[in-house]
């Protein structure tokens, strides 16, 4: 093998390297995924949302009354959200959320884990 | 209040009935609780002690923590509506609060409001809680302070001047989209509760949420309420006591009264107007004529109740 030749391997190698990476990079966005629901004039916006497994949904409420974000099946639960305060959870497993205000019980919306 | 209180005219009192605000005392009087007024039970010469013994005053939605535009000061409404409640020429011998004590279920939040609680004369206090008092993640805060009268479940009764009082809880178990619920176990516990109690004990049920419908939309009534009052109509004398939706509603239907106090805190848009339940945004100069507490007075005997809602101003 020739010093020519080891370069050319090494490049290749560095190529399938870079590949992988390519191909790995874009599924590090995909996990670390965001999207984000308010809380505004009571009601739950956008709903139903859909996002990808492992993907991070964060709720903020934009009332001047507090709300919560409680899910149907007790995945997630936050506590009494103030105006302007967050709550957020990492969806890792597909499937359909249902989620609701426990405050406001008609405040309902859904989350779509693909 | 008290320099209110020397100048209060006949308008003035008149106006204090129009705006209902600070609270409302309760005076049992021919079988039914008559609200009256607090400001002007707390005035002697317009006549609210002619109604009776003042037994309880109900105290709601104090939203401790709440600190936006409808009201920044929900600490010194209270304390405005303790001083009315103090200044009572006799006192009630119970405070009930219906609920909503804090805003937010901080610790912080039940801290102060127990601090600003003792400030009251009577000390006897008999509470329920609210929605917002049960927002924690771990519905803990409110029952760790509140819990010991019910064993932590949340419902409980008790007899105080011959009249049966209880208190319930409905506001856990929310079905999404639905109203308040007392689920089958509490409604059982009521059941066996009342089994064996004359018709003639009057008695007064006090909740969080409205035990009637007043406005499904809104969630302002609970789901299975009906399965309650079935329990309560054999008796002469029955008083539901509300909060929640920071207004005084009343209805009458057969023995059965039910009346919702208002709010010490903030107020409620009328059922329907606007695009929720939120705090009511009112000038500066309205807000005290429409947060008050209820009172109830004995006439004569228990089985007449008379109940007196009162206007901070």
């Amino acid at each position: 093998m020739n010093i020519r030749r080891t370069q050319m391997l090494l490049t290749a190698a560095g190529m399938l390297i870079l590949g992988a990476m390519e191909v790995y990079l874009p599924s590090v966005a995909e996990t670390s995924d965001t999207a984000k629901i308010v809380a505004k004039d009571f009601m739950f916006n956008p709903t139903p949302l859909t996002v990808k497994a492992g993907a991070t949904v964060t709720w903020t409420n934009m009332d001047d009354e507090p709300h919560t974000v409680v899910s149907d099946t007790g995945a997630f639960k936050s506590g009494g959200l103030d105006t302007n305060e967050s709550f957020s959870y990492k969806f890792d497993k597909p499937g359909t959320y249902h989620f609701t205000c426990s405050i406001h019980p008609r405040m309902v919306g859904t989350v779509v884990v693909q | 209040m008290s320099d209110d209180q020397s100048l209060l005219s006949r308008r003035n009192a008149l106006k204090c009935m129009a705006y209902g605000g600070a609270g409302t005392l309760f005076a049992l009087s021919g079988g039914v609780f008559t609200p009256i007024d607090l400001a002007m039970a707390a005035s002697d010469k317009y006549g609210a002690a002619k109604l009776g013994k003042p037994l309880f005053v109900q105290i709601s939605d104090t939203h401790i923590g709440f600190n936006k535009e409808a009201n920044p000061d929900v600490n010194g409404t209270l304390t405005q509506t303790i001083d009315i409640v103090n200044g009572m020429s006799a006192q009630p011998e119970l405070i009930i609060h219906t609920g909503d004590i804090t805003h937010l279920s901080k610790p912080a939040e039940f801290d102060l409001a127990q601090q600003l609680f003792t400030r009251l004369r009577t000390t006897e206090m008999h509470t329920v809680p609210g929605e917002h008092d049960t927002s924690d993640a771990t519905v803990t805060e409110y029952f760790n302070r509140f819990g010991k009268a019910s064993n932590n479940k949340g419902y409980y009764s008790f007899d105080h001047y011959g009249v049966h009082f209880i208190g319930l809880i409905n506001v856990l178990q929310f079905k999404p989209g639905g109203l308040g619920t007392l689920g089958d176990e509490q409604l059982a516990w009521v059941a066996a509760d009342l089994k064996g109690r004359s018709a003639s004990t009057p008695v007064v049920v006090f909740a969080h949420m409205p035990l009637w419908t007043i406005y499904e939309p809104w969630g302002w009534g609970t789901g299975d309420a009906d399965q309650l009052m079935s329990q309560l109509r054999r008796f002469g004398s029955v008083t539901v006591l509300n909060g929640h939706i920071h207004q005084i509603v009343q209805k009458v239907e057969g023995n059965i009264t039910f009346h919702t106090a208002r709010s010490t805190s903030y107020p409620q848009p009328v059922a329907g107007v606007g695009s929720g339940p939120g705090p009511l945004k009112v000038p500066a100069d309205q807000l005290a004529a429409m947060l008050g507490i209820t009172s109830v007075s004995v006439v004569k005997h228990p089985s007449s109740l008379a109940l007196n809602d009162t206007a901070l101003a």
